[in-house]
């Protein structure tokens, strides 16, 4: 009898995500990621320390445009990646399965991010209104604080889980008007460069969002030393770990974010990568 | 054409005034202090003392205790009693009711503070007179009313006390810091170990008098004098929540790194370099004013001094002849005297400082003008300088000076006044001048700055919130936006 020839699919090269282009790590290196049997499941890039000072690069290009579009404009694009995430569901739920989740919660976990994504999506033209103030000051001035981005935000996200770790960190950063580089789950990574493609197709601007695999022990020192950045939102539960990313962060006085779960929406982790600013005008003819 | 010669004005003798001296005679100060420790005065351990001396006339005021570590886990131990047995389970209405009599018995004593400050520190007494005491007390009536209303600071959550906090203050604004530190952290309900600058302790010894006075709790608040050993041993100790400096990037990012991994929340208030744009459509006689008043205002040891004008070049030369004589109608002198514009250099060291800088920017090639006042023999004196023709990559425009040192630069175009203004790695604060209103708001909204002063400058309020961006600093003091340091959350 004849045998029928399956089709044979055609694999995705998991790349990195750089200003808006999908690069490989101009190092070369590559990491195995498996399935629970030891099937490879993809070669991800290992990102180095000139990645991500490419990725840094590209961020800070992105900050003022970013931070300068409209707050409607800003939700309105995170609302997007909501749509396109929502359009792809099943894609992202058997990525997450191929790395060990139980169908049940990948399913969940994608549910998760998408409502997070929507309820971001909703604070960027509100949080301004809640935590912006005119101040009474005794002088003859008109006098208000205001909030803008800190400008770029390395996020550190968490090991698991891989696709709501990048969402509750990265959607807030971004809502806000900063731009970021993300270091994606060294262990679960797939999903981070799927979204890639979803944030690629979501009329984010290049540079807004960039994502890098690789390794967290390798990268950890250059986030935190790394003198363009100005934030960063460490998701690691390694007390080690804080304190490098704390101490390299003295270098040019980040703010650091420790970030220790990513289940709850919360408008005060917008405030996080926030700056207060004071104007003075002085009231008279 | 043949040039035309310009009038000159003859400051020295159609622009004398009197001496109008203030009175030292209400003042009490004690010949030596001991530590503030659980409400009582207390001796340091090793019995050292050192001097604290008025830098006007180099001649000692007192004699400062010294802390050593033992002396500072004292402190620490009393603040954490007080947080647990008293002011933590203490009501917040009456909590805010011990801060409010701290304003008004601030305001009643407003004129002793004021001429301590001055002989302590150098500044002139119009300053102490009539911004720092007032603003201190301010500062405390301000937050007073916050601790019962805590509820409405921060939608959507509650609040707790983060416990002791750990607060090292700079010599420049001596007592206003103490207040905009210790305000605040009272209000949301924690215990304060303070520590004032070596070269100004005074007047948060007095303040300590006036707590003992008030029938403040023991230990609610403690103050501990002494240098920068005294304040790594406090910021240091395992027994702090929470570290508030106000001081130079370089303390500050050693701060950082020193809490890294410890837990300790902190807020840092650093260094600054900034930015007053002078456009060719702004009032020049304005103009020339907030410019004096930006960098020679407490002879420009402020960290939010504006030590770079940028100049549209149309201008230039008129808002620099301007400058010029109105420079020489300053007068630098004796602080007590009530003409005095610019007082003494605070310390010896911060003299030497200054001069430093001076000899770099002349040796970087820009061009060093000074007002030829003159000034006394004894003490410490600088005079007002501004170094013209300066450049981006000099070290008198990327460093902060903390002296009544300007650095003036040009620019032709909104865009390039913009980008050499945020070209610096500090952010602290910027001025805007222009009568033209969409683009004052256009640069303000472009600075990098936490505090943005338009068509003015050196304005501070407690309501107003102040600090900064980049390497200026982490977190806001002032307004409701400054009690989130002291809060956690929940």
């Amino acid at each position: 009898m004849k045998k029928t020839v399956e089709r044979i699919p055609v694999q995705k090269t998991y790349k990195l995500y750089i200003g808006g282009a999908f690069p490989r790590t101009e190092s070369g290196r590559f990491y195995r990621v498996e399935d629970g049997r030891g099937k490879l499941l993809a070669n991800m890039c290992q990102a180095s320390r000139k990645d991500l000072r490419n990725a840094v690069v590209a961020a800070r290009k992105a900050f003022s445009g970013w931070a300068g579009r409209s707050a409607y404009n800003r939700g309105q694009i995170l609302y997007r990646v909501a749509e396109i995430l929502e359009t792809r569901r099943d894609q992202f739920v058997a990525e997450l399965k191929s790395q060990g989740l139980p169908i049940a919660a990948a399913r969940g976990e994608v549910n998760q991010s998408i409502e997070q994504l929507v309820y971001y999506a909703g604070w960027a033209d509100k949080y301004q209104q809640v935590f912006s103030t005119v101040n009474p000051v005794s002088s003859s001035h008109f006098n208000f604080s205001i909030l803008e981005p800190t400008g770029v935000v390395g996020i550190l996200a968490p090991a698991t889980p891989s696709l709501l770790g990048i969402i509750a960190t990265m959607a807030p950063v971004v809502c806000g008007g900063n731009s970021c580089v993300v270091l994606a789950s060294e262990t679960k990574p797939l999903c981070s460069i799927t979204l890639a493609e979803v944030l690629e197709t979501s009329d984010f601007p290049a540079g807004v969002v960039n994502i890098l695999t690789g390794s967290h022990s390798e990268l950890l020192e250059q986030f935190a030393t790394h003198m363009d950045i100005n934030a960063i939102v460490y998701c690691g539960d390694d007390p080690t770990g804080l304190r490098v990313v704390q101490e390299g962060a003295s270098l040019n006085v980040k703010r650091i974010v420790h970030c220790t779960d990513t289940a709850p929406t919360d408008p005060y982790r917008i405030l996080d990568v926030q700056e207060v600013k004071t104007t003075w005008h002085p009231i008279g003819a | 054409m043949a040039k035309k010669k310009k009038p000159t004005l003859n400051f020295a003798t159609d622009w004398s005034y009197a001496p109008a001296p203030e009175s030292t005679d209400h003042v009490e100060i004690e010949n030596r202090y001991d530590l503030f420790i659980g409400g009582k005065f207390v001796p340091p351990s090793k019995g050292n003392y050192f001097n604290t001396i008025n830098p006007a006339t180099e001649k000692r005021l007192s004699s400062v205790a010294e802390a050593e570590k033992t002396d500072v886990n004292r402190a620490v131990k009393a603040a954490r009693t007080a947080y647990d047995k008293y002011w933590s389970k203490l009501t917040a209405t009456e909590r805010g009711k011990y801060i409010f009599r701290i304003a008004r018995v601030l305001q009643e004593r407003a004129r002793e503070f004021a001429v301590i400050e001055s002989l302590d520190g150098g500044k002139p007494i119009r300053e102490s007179r009539d911004v720092d005491v007032p603003l201190a007390a301010a500062h405390f009536f301000y937050y007073a009313g916050w601790a019962d209303k805590l509820e409405y600071a921060f939608p959507g959550r509650t609040t707790e006390p983060v416990g002791v906090a750990a607060q090292v203050i700079p010599w420049n604004f001596p007592l206003l810091m103490a207040a905009w530190k210790i305000a605040p952290a009272l209000a949301a309900g924690n215990t304060v170990v303070l520590k004032p600058a070596e070269t100004t302790p005074l007047t948060a010894l007095k303040l300590a008098e006036l707590l003992r006075d008030i029938d403040l709790p023991p230990g609610v608040v403690n103050i501990v004098t002494g240098a920068g050993d005294t304040g790594a041993a406090l910021v240091n100790h395992p027994g702090i929540d929470k570290v508030a400096f106000t001081g130079s990037t370089a303390v500050g990012k050693t701060i950082q790194k020193a809490v890294a991994g410890t837990g300790k929340k902190y807020t840092l208030e650093l260094g600054g370099k900034a930015a007053n744009i002078v456009f060719e459509d702004a009032a020049i006689d304005q103009a020339v004013e907030g410019i004096v008043n930006g960098i020679f205002f407490n002879q420009g040891h402020v960290c939010c001094a504006g030590s770079r004008l940028f100049v549209q070049e149309s201008i230039h030369d008129e808002v620099v002849d301007r400058l010029k004589d109105r420079m020489e109608t300053l007068i630098v002198g004796d602080p007590l005297d009530k003409n005095t514009d610019i007082g003494a250099i605070n310390s010896k060291m911060q003299l030497k400082r200054i001069n430093a800088y001076l000899k770099i920017g002349t040796a970087e090639g820009a061009d060093l003008y000074q007002s030829t006042c003159a000034v006394p023999k004894k003490g410490y004196w600088c005079r007002p300088s501004l170094f013209l023709n300066a450049s981006q990559s000099h070290r008198i425009v990327q460093e902060e000076i903390f002296g009544p040192v300007l650095a003036v630069q040009t620019f032709r175009t909104v865009d390039e006044a913009i980008s050499k203004a945020n070209n610096t790695p500090f952010g602290l604060s910027a001025g805007v001048w222009s009568d033209k209103g969409a683009k004052v708001f256009k640069v303000s909204n472009q600075m990098r700055a936490g505090v943005v002063w338009a068509n003015t400058f050196n304005k501070f309020d407690p309501s107003s919130p102040f600090g900064g961006y980049k390497e200026s600093g982490v977190g806001r003091e002032g307004g409701v936006h400054g009690l989130l340091p002291y809060v956690r959350l929940t």
